[in-house]
Formats: structure tokens, sequence, C-alpha cells
């Protein structure tokens, strides 16, 4: 172990050595997750760390601050030193919907994000052994008796929480909605048959095989790993959308490390192992680059206003 | 089995795996009985290191960190008065009593024996009993939740003997701190007087820090008496007496593991919980009940034998059903994933023994704990009795806003352990203990919104009383639980007044 550390140590000087002093990153970077460890945001960020080091031969030190749902280390994001050695994962719609209904003690346009390289698609979720095994029939089910068909997610004003109201706007079936604390809260809820429906993502019909059926997947294309569970837009039900996450920078973060960084995660995206990686987990992947991210945020922004006001929070 | 056993043993057993076990149970001790650094953030920062490993030796690397911060956490709770954790708190009822009157030797040692009867009797039902007992997991729903959680604050009744309107008011005091953040059900903002700061709530830790081990500093400082009373010199681990003690308690050993081991299989209770139920039953089932609080071994070998079954039984739902039982068992399972691993039923009967090797490697961890335990034990008492109250006290303070400050790398939690404590040292003034409102802010949470969640799905229905109760056998079992708990003590004080009158005839 400790041999292998002082390969690594000296290794790690030579190439400090050996590279050009303009050269980005040529120390760690630290990556804060504000969640804690396990979450998704943890594993895509896991992930992520061999491919960084591979790419720039310098490590990816992973960091929790988790509180509030995130706002904790957003709203210090913006006074950590903006040298692009700090960089800090962000969650979509959180990052929108937060300043929108509370106050999380940072804006929307405070975070100053240079890459989105991935999604959770929302998926509705039965039992194996459930009755349901098309979205049709949840639907007639829930219009014959609104209300009555109750469906889990997690917390409120949340990605799944959204994802049900677009879908009653969409199809006009009424489901009650079941917050639960956390994804693995949601799990036991639709297997032990406290719900008859979930709302949750492709990682979580990854994580649970064949215990649980996917109806549908909230995707552009079917998930290569579930090629046989259809898209809602195949079904008529113009829903794509799911948990986004990105990565942003401290506002003082100059224009040119910006774009570095958005072109190494680019590259990170682009390599063949980690795709297959990814996907394997569950998650999809998406490239919004620092370039693309303006037209990005303020289309979903749009989406999200629109939903927040029919929930009956936005004030 | 699709495995073989003399091979899985050699695997468990090999010198690096050995030496692994013995360096995770050593380094979890430590960091659990540091107040603040919890079991999953150790778990965290190691992940990455343990991908340089094969799977199995990192895994039984990661289990022997879990184990030994669990047990860790019963050092402060017994010598400062102060749960590291919060599967600690009910050890602080008998252990710092029994440290204060200068048994805190044989604390440490009870405490050692019981933490490994409890964790391995939980890697024996994990070994074993697995695919059988995860059911459980999904048993238990909103309703059984909420019971559970007034189960535990039946606990504040039995706690607070001679002063139940007090207890009663810190409990009360307690949930209403537990409501302070973001709601999860409905998203309402509550109590944070626009401070975004308290979205997040009151972080437990921090609170219980402050609750328990500041009002304990202010003490130290105020009074001119020593801390605890030291032992006499020479009289060694009391090893044997503390054997005796545990086969006098053989049954509340077995009972404390084995719902140690039950409610960790419960994604949503956690060690607390085990823990203060299974005092609460040893208290229940003890010839003198009136014993627990004041310095009971009997109570301490129950907190301390359940949470450390909750290791072996948290486990079972997360290799099982790819469902965390508790936090570090969320990172666990993230790093299972990162790895490759597909949790499940078929993890148990295909993957070439992996998940044997690790059990096994749990197992010997968990065993390790005895001499390691003894060892880092005494030293550990020894320098608390010992060191002058000039060092401690400034050695303390500053460890509970490291600690405090450790949970999310977030001043905030500093400032929050700071007013919890001048606020617990206030009410203790008036009489008032920690333990009802760290009672009421733990549970608090886990009650409203199994509550709530049993409502809305019962409103769904149309069926709001068969889903709190009515149809709900497992829920019937812990109603009746509590019943008896409430009762029992009112029908003792009935009994043994009716008993006094007749003794008091001539």
């Amino acid at each position: 172990m400790l041999k292998k550390l002082g390969v690594l140590v000296t290794v790690a000087t030579v190439l400090w050595a050996t590279g050009s002093a303009l050269a980005f990153p040529d120390k760690p970077v630290n990556y804060i997750i504000p969640f804690n460890a396990g979450g998704e945001s943890d594993i895509s960020a896991r992930l992520q760390q061999p491919y960084f080091n591979k790419i720039t031969g310098e490590d990816l030190i992973i960091q929790y601050q988790a509180g509030a749902g995130g706002a904790q280390a957003w709203s210090v994001l913006n006074s950590q030193p903006g040298d692009g050695y700090t960089i800090m994962g962000t969650n979509l719609p959180h990052i929108i919907l937060q300043p929108l209904l509370q106050k999380p003690g940072y804006e929307t346009a405070d975070l100053t994000n240079i890459y989105m390289f991935h999604f959770t698609p929302d998926a509705l979720l039965v039992r194996a052994d459930s009755k349901f095994e098309t979205v049709q029939q949840v639907i007639d089910a829930a219009k014959e008796t609104p209300g009555a068909l109750t469906v889990g997610g997690t917390a409120t004003n949340t990605a799944n929480h959204i994802a049900n109201q677009i879908f009653s706007n969409m199809t006009g079936a009424q489901m009650t909605y079941i917050p639960y604390t956390g994804t693995g809260a949601t799990i036991p809820a639709l297997l032990g048959g406290e719900v008859e429906l979930l709302w949750g993502y492709t990682t979580v019909a990854a994580g649970q095989g064949d215990k649980v059926r996917m109806l549908a997947v909230a995707q552009d294309e079917r998930h290569p790993l579930f090629p046989d569970v259809p898209t809602f837009k195949e079904l008529g039900i113009d829903m794509v959308g799911g948990a986004y996450r990105g990565i942003a920078v401290p506002k003082s973060t100059p224009e040119e490390v910006r774009r570095q960084l958005s072109d190494i995660i680019g590259k990170i995206n682009a390599d063949p192992e980690f795709i297959k990686e990814m996907e394997q987990a569950g998650f999809a992947m998406l490239n919004i680059p620092y370039d693309g991210m303006e037209a990005f945020m303020s289309e979903r922004q749009k989406i999200y206003e629109e939903v927040a006001r029919q929930l009956g929070s936005l004030k | 089995m699709a495995f073989d056993l003399g091979s899985v043993l050699a695997q468990a057993l090999s010198p690096f795996n050995l030496l692994l076990a013995l360096l995770g149970v050593v380094l979890g001790t430590v960091i659990g009985a540091l107040p603040g650094l919890s079991a999953t953030m150790a778990i965290a920062v190691l992940v990455p290191f343990t991908f340089a490993m094969d799977p199995a030796s990192g895994l039984i690397m990661l289990g022997a960190i879990y184990t030994g911060a669990i047990y860790g956490g019963a050092y402060a709770a017994i010598l400062v008065n102060t749960p590291g954790t919060p599967s600690a708190i009910a050890t602080t009822f008998d252990g710092f009593p029994m440290a204060k009157r200068g048994d805190g030797d044989l604390a440490m040692t009870l405490a050692t024996l019981a933490s490994v009867v409890g964790g391995v009797i939980g890697a024996i039902a994990l070994m074993t009993l697995s695919p059988l007992l995860a059911n459980i997991a999904l048993a238990f729903q909103s309703s059984e939740y909420f019971w559970l959680a007034i189960l535990g604050l039946t606990l504040i009744a039995s706690l607070s003997t001679g002063n139940v309107i007090k207890g009663l008011i810190g409990g009360a005091f307690g949930l209403i701190l537990s409501m302070i953040g973001v709601a999860v059900v409905g998203g309402d903002v509550r109590f944070t007087f626009g401070s975004s700061a308290l979205l997040g709530g009151i972080d437990i830790v921090s609170a219980l820090i402050g609750l328990y081990c500041i009002p304990v500093l202010i003490d130290l400082v105020a009074r001119p008496d020593r801390h605890l009373e030291p032992a006499p010199l020479g009289r060694g681990f009391r090893f044997f007496e503390a054997l005796g003690l545990c086969a006098k308690n053989a049954v509340n050993l077995f009972r404390s593991s084995v719902i140690g081991t039950l409610i960790g299989i419960l994604p949503g209770a956690g060690g607390s919980i085990a823990s203060l139920v299974s005092y609460s039953e040893a208290r229940r089932s003890s010839r003198h009940p009136e014993r627990f609080g004041k310095g009971e071994p009997a109570g301490l070998l129950a907190t301390e034998s359940a949470n450390n079954a909750t290791v072996g039984g948290g486990f079972i739902p997360t290799l099982v059903l790819g469902i965390p039982g508790t936090p570090p068992d969320a990172v666990i399972l993230g790093a299972l994933l990162v790895q490759g691993i597909r949790t499940g039923p078929e993890l148990f009967t295909q993957q070439s023994g992996i998940v044997y090797i690790f059990m096994f490697g749990l197992l010997i961890a968990t065993l390790m704990m005895l001499p390691v335990g003894l060892l880092i034990g005494r030293y550990a008492y020894r320098f608390i009795v010992n060191t002058p109250k000039s060092l401690l006290v400034p050695l303390i303070a500053f460890m509970t806003v490291v600690g405090s400050f450790a949970i999310h790398s977030n001043p905030h939690d500093v400032v929050v352990m700071v007013l919890m404590g001048v606020l617990g040292w206030l009410l203790s003034i008036g009489g008032f203990g920690p333990s009802p409102i760290v009672l009421g802010l733990v549970l608090g949470q886990i009650a409203e919104q199994g509550f709530i969640r049993a409502y809305m799905i019962g409103g769904a229905r149309g069926n709001f009383g068969g889903q709190l109760l009515f149809d709900r056998p497992i829920s019937w079992a812990i109603v009746a639980l509590i019943v008896i708990t409430l009762g029992l003590p009112l029908l003792r004080l009935l009994r043994g007044k009716s008993q006094n009158g007749k003794e008091a005839r001539p």
C-alpha cells in the first residue's frame, strides 16, 4: 500500500514538473457534492473520478457538504476561491425551484454552471406483480376514481413531484402523490405495497432489477438498459425530464478556466467506457457544455415555473 | 450453496484482510469515540481507497470501520456523557452515572462485551437468515414507523420518574425543534424565522453534542470536585466481574441483540431507536427498574448490544433488496454499485461468494473489537480520569466545535451546538433533562411523516383507520407494547400502594 502510494507520489511529482506552467489543472481539484454520500450525485461523481485523472493527470477529490436539500452548499459556492480548483455539483430542478419557493440564500443566476453531464429520467414504476401493464391502464384507473391511486416519490416540490403534476396535466389522470424522505425510502414503500405506483428514475429500476416494472420513461429515446420500456413520447405524452446533474464554479472563476473545465467534463462524457458504466447504473447521458447552458437553463426555468404555479406553492 | 466454504474462509482469513479488519476496527473506534465524527463520514472518506483493493477486501475494511465506529460511540457517552452518534443516546443513561461513581472501568469493559455480543448476533443473522428477514423491511410501512416512534417517545415517561410533567414539556419542546426547516411532506417552511441557515432544520448530532456535552463542561468548570471518581490503581479491566454480569444478563443481552437486528433491518429507524427500545424493554423486564438511569449495568448492556446488532441487521436489506438500512449502508451500497456489484437475492447465491467473504470479515472484525476495545477503552478511561480539569475542559470544548463543524463542514452547525448547549444548561438548572428533548427531536420527524403519510394514503383509499391501525397486525403489536410500557408502571404503583396499605395495618 505504502509502496503504491510512494509510486503515485513520484509519478505525480514528475508529471507536475514536466507539465507546462500554464496547464490547467496542475493540482488536485475539489469537487463538492451538496448531498450525502451514496446518492445519485455521489455515484456519478465517483464514476467521473478515474476519468478526470486519466485526462488531466490530476485527482478529483470528492467532498460532501449536505444540508437543506443542497442549499447549504449552493449558498456558499460564490465565497469559494474562483481558481477552478473548487467545483460543485448542481442539480435540477433543485437550483431553480428552491429560489422560486423558499429563500435558500442563493438565486438561480448566482450559480455558474459549466456543464450538465447527465440526467436520471423520470420513470413510472410498479411492482412486478402489479395489475398495471401499461401507462394507459393507469390513466384509465385514475380517471375512473380520481385521487384513489397512490403514487410515491421523493419529498415535495421535487423532480418526482413535478413529474406527477406534468403527467396529470397531460393525461388528466389524478393520483394522490405521497412524499418520502429520499429515493431510498420510496423503494420499500413500492415493494411493500404502501403505494401502487412510484415516480422514480431509471436508476431505481436498474437497482431493483426484476422486482419492479417500468411502465414508461421520460426520455427522447429508449434507455439502452431497458430496450423494451417505451418512452412517454411514444405513448403520445410529451414528457421528457427528470433530475439533471451538472457542475458549477464560483462566480469569480475566469472565463478561460470555465471553458477548460467544461472541455474536460465534455471529454469524460465522450469516453465510451464512462458512457457504458453510467448507462449500466441507469443514468442517461446529457451534453450541455458551458456555451449551451443559458439556453438550457432558461428552457427548464420556464417549465418548472409553470408547474410550480400549478402546485400552488409559487408566491 | 454455490460457493465453497473453504475458499471463502481462506480469503476472509488471509493476513491482508485480517490486517485491514484490524485497521478498520481501530480507526472506527477512534472516529466513533470523537463526538461529531460519524461512521458515515469515515466510510465516505475511505471509499476511494477501497477501489484500489479487490472488492472483498474493500468491503471488509468498510464493514470493520462501521462496526468499530458504532462501538466507539459508547466511549464519549460513558466518559463525558456525550453520545457521539445518535445510537449512543441511551448509553449515557446508565454509562455516565457508572463512570461518575468510579465504575468507569467496568462500564467500558461491559460496553465492549455487549458490543461484541450484539455485533456477532447481528452478523450471524445476516449470514444465515438474510433473504428471509429482508421482508421485514417491506412489512414496515408508514403507520408502523409512526407507532414505533410513539413507542420510543413513551420512554420519556419512564425516563423522568418523579418528574413526568417536566419530561413531557421537554419532549414537546423536542418535537417543536424537529419541525424546524422545510417539511418533507407538503414542502412548507416552518419556524425558520426567515433564516436560510435553518431551512435544513436542526442537525441531530450538533443538538446531541450541545445538549449533552456543554452542560457537563460548564459543570466541570463550576464545581470543584473531580469529573469522574478515579478507580483504585491496579484494578485492571474487571473483565471477569463484567463477564459475570453478562452471564447474569444473558437473556437481556440476547433480547437486546435481537431487537437491534430487527430494528436495524428497518430502513427508516436506525440505531437510536434500536437502543432506546431495547433499553426500555430491559427496564420493563428487570426486577429493579428503579435502578435504571442511576448506573445500572443491565441498561448499558442492553443499549450497547442493540446498537451493534443494527450493523449486521442494516446490511440485510442493503444486500438483499438494495435498500440501505442505515446511512453508512447507503455509502457502502454506492461503493458496491461503482464496483459493478449488483445487490439482490442472487448476490447470496452467485457472485462467487464475495458476500460471504464480506460477512465473515464483518464477523472477524466484530470479534477483534474485544481485545482492541478493551485496550483502547482502558487507555481512554485513564486519560479522561487522569487529565487535570484545566486541560480536559478546553480539549473537550475544542472537540465539540470540531465535531459539530465536521458534520456538514458548516459553521452554522457549530452555532446551533453552542446555542443548544447553553439552553440545555439553563434547562438542567430548572430540572429538565436533555434526553426527553433529544427523543422528541429524533423521533418527531419519524412520527410526523409516518402519520401524515398514513393519513394521505388512508384518505386516498377512503379508509384512514384501517391504514393507520385496524388492518395492520404489526401496528397492533407495537400499540400493545406502548400500552404495556405506559400501563405497567401505573399498575405497579397501584399495587405497591395497596401493599403498603396492608403492611401499615397492625
